[in-house]
């Protein structure tokens, strides 16, 4: 029975979490000043966040199609809640508080999306007919324009970054894609007036942090600085400056890269961009073997989304993009963010390990 | 073309998903590589750069200011020392919200108006990472309460530091001055970097004067911080160097007595060391504590100050000028000396003279005349128609000329800032200054230093230990000695010698002071009741100035009108007269005549420096109330 279960797991893709997880860690140590109440927290989440990975594992792809519906009704609803009586939490309206610990439902949808569209774009073969778009559309900008206004930006984008690679992942044609391109230019300037200030002075100084070194360029000068100053070996292990002398502003949370690439360099970088690459292309992989469009779409998008996780948040980091709270998958210390991630892996390893069951 | 296939086509829609799982892959392999070309460029290309970005974020500098050197009297008192006080500082980058930090220190410490007002001012004038004071002299409660609750301010601390401290308060104010904290005005003028870490700057006196040798270097520390400002670690330090301790001439002692002998009488007296120049003495009278001034006094104990009538903000002494009266005649007898006037040309003293061909009559202090004089006895008796018809002979070319030369109506080059140069007036000076022609009358008031004739009392006592000197003229120092700071080995300044007056023959010279000498030794000198009993011979002249009106844009109460158009009353002496070693110039304003006044004030203070304290007056013997 138990073997039966462990056998829904991916080594590949086990290995690669666990190293990561443990990577977390030892950052944490540093980062947290050798707080060690921050270190068990933190196991127990990622402890926790291997419990629904198995868990999720278990379950067959066509069991999370059924499903689908459901998780993204129970979604939407839950976020409708929180702009009703959501407390407000770091100057914004993102949680339910369920008794034991807070609840971000805006984090359902990061699965509850994706699922959402593959529900919809399987249900008539592909390629997209504009119906299906039009749907598909509408499930993707829903939600995120709910999230939006909670306000978090940063979880919107995700949340619309999974919905929009499972449309790209359903095929659709490259004309759909350059007009929704056009679409979101033409968009931009109407957006640009319904950001928040603070959101807006992030963008500004992406362009140019040094032009307001203390206030809205600060994040991203100090944590360029850490990543910079770290060079090819790092500074070593809890000897990082510009982390242990708070100089990175949340330098457990978001901005545990900084942490990480200045003091272990430019080697510690590239090991763990493979470790994350690794994971994206596994998923890929498994995706790209699934045997339903279902899964497919599914674990492409998941996949997808987890790389771009990564890449916003070393983008970020590194100073190429805007900063937005996106974590570092798995690394950065928190637990909403965590649970999902390791429910979408989850998932992939179900679409993996369900494959054989299936008769051909 | 796949857009118009609209049949159910398990391939091909499976190829589709794929096709784009492959386009995906390659996407993210790119995304990866520009990742990684972006930290390769952060990591390894800018690396240096980056790095001394990080070193200076983590290591700032932070000054540590010198301790002020002391000041110590002619026998090695400290008369202006350093006392240490805890002091609530706070560097403004390292507050997030000042107004809120404001509100929380306040329910702590108690922050007065001037305290607020004085740190708005230092907040705006220099850059937000250097540390500023909110507020010294906490109390031992203040910093226990705040020490309590310092976690919750960001930015703020306590240290200690060192007060300026003055022991002798009032007494030395007009030597000394004062330090202050640094002003808006002061920033202007002074090395920026060598305040650092400094709050304080002399404003007067010889804390003004010396505020180089004084202040010291500043050092600094090397200390690695946080993001918040917090010092976590030393890394390096250079230690300031204290300022130079500076000896004074000055005798506490004798500047006490002399401003007790001074009493009521508002004015000043000056005592010179004429081998020297050394002062002695620099007492104006009233007096104020310039301890409040060190962090700042509250506006109205200030206002209180400046409006007080006896004006004790003044510095007499240096800075008061008056009409020197009789006291220039033994200088009128040397310039008729030196333009060959016979000493024992007489003249007859009818108790007024007029110019000729003018009705006006210039009168002698004494109605009735003094009868023949010669030079002798025009001095001890201080007969004005002597000195009027002298004037008059000489012409005021000749006076200025000789005034000047002996050092009256210019600088006397004191170790202080802002010295008057005093006026010996002259017809240039009249056309130039007022655009009016000399008139002849004027030579003759000037013959007995009333008219436009201003000095200082210091200019008095130098001119007196000039005299003493046989017109050798040294520097008038207030400052004897400077010791290195550390260093036990004292620097001797020595005297500085100006000039020696241009005089025809130094023999003149004791002519006048036998003359002088008999103003308080001799029979009918004006003087004569303050030389009896002197264990020492001494010379001296009487002087008194005419109050001629109200001092510029001063008011009085109107019970003190009659007082204060009462005459200024003058005395200049030195002694012993065989070998000078002090020289007095007495100035008791509205004290009446110089021999009832200000004679027995110098003769005090002479005795006093040169025989010892006088031995304390018999008390009256304690009456016993409760007694039966």
């Amino acid at each position: 029975m138990l073997r039966n279960a462990i056998s829904h797991l991916d080594p590949p893709l086990v290995l690669s979490l666990i190293v990561l997880s443990g990577l977390s860690l030892v950052v944490l140590y540093s980062s947290g000043g050798e707080n060690m109440d921050l270190i068990y927290k933190q196991g127990i989440r990622i402890l926790i966040g291997f419990i629904i990975l198995f868990l999720v594992a278990q379950l067959s792809p066509q069991t999370l199609q059924r499903w689908a519906p459901y998780i993204f009704s129970i979604g939407l609803i839950l976020l409708s809640m929180v702009l009703l009586v959501g407390i407000v939490g770091k100057g914004a309206q993102r949680w339910l508080d369920l008794g034991l610990f807070r609840f971000q439902p805006a984090e359902i949808m990061k699965l509850g999306v994706p699922m959402m569209v593959a529900w919809v774009l399987t249900r008539h073969p592909l390629p997209l007919r504009v119906r299906e778009l039009a749907i598909a559309a509408l499930i993707v900008c829903g939600p995120t324009v709910l999230v939006i206004l909670q306000p978090d930006l940063g979880t919107a984008i995700l949340i619309a970054a999974a919905g929009v690679l499972a449309i790209f992942l359903a095929g659709i044609g490259w004309r759909w894609l350059l007009a929704f391109t056009v679409a979101l230019g033409a968009a931009g300037p109407l957006m640009w007036t319904m950001l928040h200030d603070y959101q807006r002075s992030r963008i500004l100084t992406l362009f140019d942090p040094w032009s307001d070194p203390l206030g809205a360029g600060y994040h991203t000068i100090q944590s360029i600085i850490a990543v910079g100053s770290g060079g090819a070996n790092g500074k070593g292990w809890m000897n990082g400056s510009q982390s242990q002398l708070e100089f990175i502003p949340e330098r457990s949370t978001d901005f545990i890269f900084a942490v990480y690439s200045e003091e272990f360099g430019f080697i510690g970088a590239v090991l763990m961009i493979c470790l994350y690459f690794f994971v994206v292309a596994r998923g890929m992989y498994i995706a790209f073997n699934a045997q339903d469009t279902f899964s497919r779409l599914i674990g492409g998008a998941l996949s997808l989304t987890f790389f771009f996780y990564v890449f916003v948040n070393i983008g970020m980091v590194s100073g190429l993009l805007p900063v937005v709270g996106v974590p570092l998958p798995l690394v950065s210390y928190g637990g909403t963010s965590m649970v999902t991630l390791m429910a979408g892996l989850g998932m992939l390893m179900s679409i993996h390990t369900h494959r054989k069951l299936m008769p051909q | 073309m796949m857009a118009r296939i609209r049949i159910k086509d398990y391939v091909r829609e499976t190829n589709l998903i794929q096709a784009r799982l492959v386009i995906s892959s390659i996407i993210v392999a790119a995304l990866c590589i520009a990742l990684l070309a972006r930290l390769y460029y952060l990591q390894i290309e800018q690396h240096s750069h980056y790095s001394t970005l990080s070193q200076e974020n983590r290591i700032s500098f932070v000054p540590i200011p010198p301790a002020r050197g002391q000041i110590y009297d002619r026998k090695g008192r400290v008369i202006a020392e350093n006392l240490p006080t805890y002091t609530l500082e706070l560097v403004p980058d390292n507050v997030p919200d000042m107004d809120k930090a404001l509100d929380q220190i306040a329910r702590l410490i108690e922050l007065s108006d001037i305290d607020l007002q004085r740190f708005h001012t230092a907040l705006r004038s220099r850059p937000g990472f250097e540390i500023r004071t909110l507020k010294s002299g906490l109390t031992d409660e203040e910093v226990a309460r705040f020490a309590v609750n310092q976690h919750q301010i960001n930015g703020f601390q306590i240290n200690a530091r060192l007060r300026r401290h003055y022991p002798f308060g009032p007494e030395m104010v007009h030597v000394l001055g004062y330090v202050g904290r640094i002003s808006e005005v002061d920033l202007e003028r002074i090395d920026r970097n060598a305040y650092r870490g400094t709050d304080y700057i002399g404003k007067l006196g010889i804390e003004a004067h010396y505020e180089r040798t004084l202040l010291g270097q500043s050092g600094y520390e090397q200390v690695e911080t946080n993001a918040h400002g917090r010092v976590v670690r030393t890394l390096s330090r250079v230690s300031p160097v204290a300022g130079k301790d500076i000896y004074l001439n000055v005798d506490v002692d004798l500047q006490q007595a002399a401003r007790e002998y001074l009493g009521e009488f508002e004015g000043a007296v000056v005592a010179i060391e004429p081998g020297s120049g050394g002062v002695l003495a620099l007492v104006s009278n009233p007096v104020y504590d310039p301890n409040p001034f060190v962090n700042g006094i509250d506006t109205k104990s200030y206002k209180l100050l400046r409006q007080d009538d006896g004006r004790p903000l003044l510095n007499r002494a240096l800075n008061g000028r008056y009409a020197p009266g009789s006291t220039v005649k033994p200088v009128m007898a040397l310039a008729g000396l030196e333009f060959h006037r016979s000493p024992y040309e007489r003249v007859f003293g009818k108790g007024w003279f007029s110019l000729r061909g003018s009705r006006h009559r210039y009168r002698c202090w004494k109605k009735q005349g003094h009868g023949w004089m010669d030079m002798h006895d025009a001095i001890v008796q201080s007969c004005d128609v002597y000195f009027y018809t002298l004037a008059n002979n000489l012409g005021i070319e000749k006076l200025h000329d000789f005034l000047i030369r002996f050092g009256m109506g210019k600088k006397t080059g004191i170790d202080l800032d802002d010295e008057p140069s005093g006026l010996v007036p002259s017809p240039e000076w009249k056309r130039a200054v007022r655009g009016q022609p000399w008139w002849p009358g004027e030579t003759v008031i000037a013959g007995i230093g009333q008219g436009y004739t201003l000095v200082t009392p210091l200019q008095l006592a130098m001119v007196t230990a000039t005299l003493a000197n046989k017109g050798i003229r040294n520097k008038p120092r207030l400052v004897r000695a400077v010791r290195e700071s550390g260093a036990t080995k004292i620097l001797e300044l020595g005297p500085q010698t100006i000039e020696q007056v241009a005089i025809r023959n130094r023999k003149m010279y004791e002519i006048v002071i036998d003359a002088m000498v008999d103003v308080v030794h001799g029979k009918r000198g004006t003087a004569r009741r303050s030389g009896l009993g002197a264990e020492y011979r001494f010379a001296g002249k009487t002087g008194t100035a005419q109050v001629i009106g109200i001092k510029q844009g001063a008011t009085y109460r109107e019970e003190n009108v009659a007082k204060r158009f009462r005459d200024h009353a003058l005395f200049i002496s030195f002694a012993p007269v065989e070998d000078p070693k002090i020289a007095v110039a007495v100035i008791a304003e509205n004290g009446g005549g110089g021999s009832r006044t200000a004679a027995p004030i110098a003769r005090q203070v002479m005795d006093y420096y040169l025989i010892g304290p006088p031995p304390p007056p018999e008390k009256e013997p304690e009456k016993d109330d409760d007694a039966a």
